[in-house]
């Protein structure tokens, strides 16, 4: 029994089956990675975990408790986090405030109505902020305008501020797209170091094939809104179904 | 079954002026994704460029009639305008007379120019910036606008009447049969809703049967794609927004005899019509049409004295109370996209 | 100081010294001199300042921090006015119960109002409040309610005010304008006269500056607070707010309700100062008039709202009064011809057209300097700073200069 359970899901838009019939289990603390071709519903399956779209059909349950109807911020508030494709942090608002909305989330719960103390003398919060970014290596740009800094940044501050909520889940959607190789190579260590030392489970999907096999142990295959094969990367690798949907791909593209 | 049909026919009027107004309003939303607060301000001002017209044409020179004399004794002072010595008496007091149709011309351009200024000159800079940005800017100009035209023209209404031959009421009723003097109903309202039908029939066959349309049509659903195809749509929406300039000022003209222009009927129409636009479904032509004509019927059934005696004043809150009513059970409106400026 | 950090702090004392040496401080100019037009110090008008300060410090508090921009802050100023009047009926002149009672009243209709506002955001939540607040006004020109349950509430067009035959069940004798708990009467001045020049201490206006030092100093705290950095967070980023397991929609009912009641506290100040309600007050020029007042400020800062408020106050007050005979003797100086030129280049500006230059003055601030005053301010400061660097690098560098040897 896995810390998230999809049971047949599937979801229609109009005319497009995007998602058939997807059923996955992450096992708990492992890394978890699925892949698939353009338009496979990677990210319509993403969507029906964290409460964006409910599914048509099935149920998903994380932790033994169904998510479906939910809101995000319940369903984050239940121990999920996530990762967008591009950063999404307070771009107007400074690191160091960026890092500090995460901790009051998971001091104050969904909504705490404190207008007259000062965000200065939550001294609890600002320690825990400054602490996670320390360990994000950030600390020198606690003042910097969250906007103002280079992509990989903030990503890097995302995945902190996901961090602090102590998540049992974090979800990762294509984290290094569009990055320089570098920066995805930082991303990646940043990830292996996060798996290793804590006791989180990480579900990530990615189109690059490097971050997948760095990091992934188990990897589920998705095409045309079903998923293919599960199976560990070594055997992903050779497994011609596998081959089939991505050199199709490949194939139509070129 | 007469007495509805009067309260059909009575909504028209504001119907096609709501409808008129909230298709250019949509027009410049759908296609240059720009909330214009100063469309209000481009209604009024067509009214006025028939105000403006009449003025012309009456501009007379005085000359001294020897033969008559006024209350001290004087020689009477003749206003003579100079179309008419121009032109011969009676065509000249005939352009006079027509000067609200012939205004239509005469607008037309003028709005085109303004749509054109407008949006080169301040609009273009705001496409980026948010919404609220841009509600503020063109508030700001409306303002500017209404106060000009105040200084112009003063704070009063200037009654401009319709051409004699529409002046006047008929029995629309004995022409269906009904009994005599059920449905008066005056000429001029009949012409208003005839010509924005034309009106509003010609913007949607312009932007359904010419490529230019089309294009104008494929950019309201996807900017950016039609923009890679390496067509400049920029130049495109420019003149969009002159035609949708245009069409505010069309509305107006045309609406100067039915309420005599002030400098402020712009923003009373502006903050309905922003209802009607969310109504009919923002970025929906259609839509806004729909909208328009519903509400101002909507307006009519509860300006009756049967409504009335039951909900005193139900006539002045009736729209608003079904805009929030629809916003918040069909927040995309009765023909709005899924996705348009939703969250 | 007062939980307050330095900064704030002195921001708060320096308002405070400017509003209590107000009658000074506006009325610089002998009363007999052809300046003395310019002066602001009568308590009609000061009055304004602090009311509209309040109002805007409270529409700020919505709009500076959750970007949530309300086109109809006015119908709850309004609703301020009307509940002081009907206390003024109902029971006497004392404008306490009045204040309580507004915003009380106030904060209910914005919580029913936001709650249903807010659930569309951006421009349909302007257009969703604006048809609110044009909804309210309508009810009141036309006193729909009180014509519905056959009696009067908002008394029409007329205006609401009090008449003799009001109950008024705790009248005394002889009290005929409003009052704080029978201690002094707002409408009660003293004139100073020193030399030439003239101030006047009105009580009405001090009432109003103690209510609106409280309203700034609980906006700092808002601002400070991590309500209010959850406001921001609003702002900038809804859906990173919400995977981050926070809950939007209270937060920004909390802030609207809030804003709402500045503006009760506003409207029901405004009839403490003349025992009236009207419903102009409703409409949806007074509510663009307290955005334009924020906007030309500077939107999301402390002082920027109370800084617009004051500043369109005083124009409007000023500008309109110039008429073409003030510009003839102002331009006096020049030949006729360029004279009489001058002044009919002004004359649209002026008097009857201050609103002009109000709207062509906010256009200039949305497009040149969306951060208002307080950012044409900072910007000002920023280039004297640079100019002191630059000097003093320039400085250091001769200086340098001196202490090195030619390198031949």
């Amino acid at each position: 029994m896995g810390i998230l359970e999809v049971k047949n899901v599937g979801k229609r838009f109009g005319g497009l089956q995007a998602l058939g019939d997807v059923n996955l289990s992450i096992a708990e603390n492992s890394v978890h990675a699925i892949i698939g071709p353009n338009g496979a519903g990677k990210s319509t399956l993403l969507n029906c975990l964290v409460g964006k779209l409910i599914p048509d059909t099935g149920s998903v349950m994380f932790d033994g408790q169904s998510v479906l109807g939910r809101k995000p911020y319940e369903i984050n508030q239940m121990g999920i986090s996530r990762v967008f494709q591009t950063p999404e942090i307070f771009g107007d608002l400074s690191v160091l405030e960026n890092m500090m909305i995460p901790c009051f989330a998971k001091r104050d719960g969904a909504f705490g109505m404190n207008a007259i103390g000062a965000v200065m003398s939550q001294t609890d919060i600002i320690e825990r902020a400054e602490h996670m970014l320390e360990e994000m290596k950030m600390a020198d740009k606690r003042h910097m305008t969250a906007s103002s800094m280079s992509r990989g940044d903030k990503r890097r501050l995302e995945i902190g501020m996901c961090l602090s909520q102590e998540p049992r889940l974090l979800l990762l959607d294509e984290p290094t797209a569009g990055m320089a190789r570098a920066d995805t190579n930082n991303t990646i260590d940043l990830l292996k170091q996060i798996s290793d030392e804590r006791d989180i489970t990480i579900a990530i999907i990615e189109h690059d094939m490097h971050v997948v096999f760095s990091l992934a142990q188990r990897i589920t295959v998705l095409a045309q809104g079903t998923p293919l094969v599960e199976d560990t990367p070594d055997n992903i690798k050779g497994h011609p179904k596998v081959r089939e949907a991505y050199l199709g791909e490949t194939q139509t593209a070129a | 079954m007469d007495a509805i049909l009067l309260q059909i026919l009575n909504g028209l009027d504001k119907g096609s002026a709501y409808a008129l107004i909230a298709l250019g309003l949509t027009l410049i939303f759908g296609t240059l994704g720009v909330v214009n607060f100063a469309h209000g301000a481009l209604f009024m001002i067509g009214a006025f460029c028939a105000v403006t017209l009449q003025r012309i044409f009456t501009l007379s020179y005085v000359t001294l009639d020897e033969s008559q004399k006024d209350f001290l004794g004087n020689p009477l002072k003749v206003e003579t305008p100079y179309v008419q010595s121009w032109f011969g008496e009676s065509l000249g007091a005939g352009i006079i007379d027509w000067s609200v149709p012939l205004a239509i011309l005469f607008c037309i351009p003028v709005m085109v120019l303004i749509g054109f200024v407008m949006e080169r000159g301040l609009i273009k800079h705001f496409y980026k910036r948010p919404h609220a940005d841009q509600i503020l800017v063109t508030f700001g100009l409306a303002i500017v606008l209404q106060e000009i035209i105040k200084y112009f023209y003063g704070a009063n209404p200037i009654p401009t009447p319709a051409p004699e031959l529409f002046r006047g009421s008929f029995d629309f009723g004995v022409l269906l049969g009904f009994d005599p003097n059920a449905i008066i109903y005056p000429y001029w309202r009949l012409v208003y809703f005839a010509f924005s039908a034309v009106i509003i029939g010609g913007v949607f066959a312009f932007l359904q049967f010419t490529t230019f349309g089309m294009v104008v049509r494929a950019g309201m659903a996807d900017r950016e794609t039609v923009g890679m195809l390496g067509i400049n749509i920029d130049k495109r929406f420019t003149i969009m927004f002159g035609i949708a300039a245009a069409v505010a000022g069309l509305a107006g003209v045309m609406y100067a005899p039915i309420n005599s222009p002030n400098y402020h009927m712009g923003m009373d129409f502006l903050v309905l019509s922003f209802v009607v636009v969310v109504v009919g479904g923002m970025g929906s032509l259609p839509g806004a049409v729909l909208a328009g004509f519903l509400l101002g019927i909507l307006e009519s059934f509860a300006s009756m004295n049967e409504v009335k005696n039951i909900l005193p004043g139900i006539d002045q809150i009736i729209i608003y109370v079904v805009a929030i009513i629809i916003l918040l059970t069909r927040p995309r409106g009765l023909m709005g996209r899924k996705g348009v400026m939703e969250e | 100081m007062l939980g307050l950090k330095k900064t704030d702090a002195t921001l708060l004392i320096v308002v405070t010294i400017l509003t209590v040496f107000a009658p000074f401080i506006l009325n610089p100019f002998p009363t007999s001199s052809a300046m003395a037009q310019f002066n602001a110090g009568y308590p009609d008008l000061m009055q304004r300042f602090i009311i509209f300060g309040i109002f805007a410090i409270g529409f700020n508090l919505l709009f500076g921090l959750t970007g949530y921009l309300s086109f109809g802050h006015a119908a709850f100023l309004g609703i301020g006015s009307y509940a002081v009047v009907w206390m003024y009926k109902l029971l006497d002149y004392n404008v306490l119960p009045g204040l309580v009672l507004a915003v009380i009243v106030s904060g209910i209709f914005a919580l029913a109002i936001g709650f249903i506002s807010l659930r569309r955001s951006g421009i349909y939540f302007s257009i969703l409040t604006l048809a609110f607040a044009q909804m309210m006004f309508a009810i009141s020109y036309s006193d729909l309610i009180g014509r519905f349950l056959g009696t009067t509430v908002t008394n029409g067009e007329t205006g609401l005010q009090v008449y003799t035959s009001d109950p008024q069940i705790l009248l005394s004798a002889g009290e005929t304008a409003p009052h704080f708990l029978g201690l002094v009467e707002m409408r009660s001045t003293y004139t100073l006269d020193a030399g030439a020049w003239s101030f006047d201490f009105n009580a009405g206006y001090y009432f109003c500056v103690v209510f609106m030092l409280m309203a700034f100093y609980l906006a700092i705290r808002i601002f400070r607070s991590p309500f209010g950095l959850m406001l921001r967070a609003v702002k900038s980023n809804q859906q990173r707010m919400s995977y981050t397991g926070l809950n939007t929609k209270p937060y920004t009912l909390a802030v609207f309700v809030i804003s709402g009641m500045y503006a009760g506290l506003a409207g029901g100040l405004l009839a403490a100062m003349d025992p009236l309600a009207g419903a102009e007050r409703m409409q949806w020029t007074a509510s663009g008039e307290v955005v334009l007042m924020t906007i030309l400020g500077g939107a999301g800062t402390l002082i920027g709202p109370v800084l617009g408020a004051g500043f369109i106050k005083y124009f409007e007050n000023i500008f309109s009064k110039i008429n073409d005979n003030v510009l003839h003797q102002w331009f006096a100086f020049m030949p006729d011809g360029l004279e009489d030129f001058v002044v009919f280049v002004i004359h649209p500006f002026i008097g009857k057209g201050w609103h002009l230059t109000l709207g062509l003055m906010f256009m200039m601030v949305v497009i040149f300097l969306p951060g208002g005053l307080v950012e044409g301010g900072q910007r000002i400061g920023r280039i004297f700073r640079r100019k002191d660097r630059n000097s003093s690098d320039a400085e250091l560098d001769a200086a340098k200069q001196r202490n090195t040897p030619p390198a031949e």
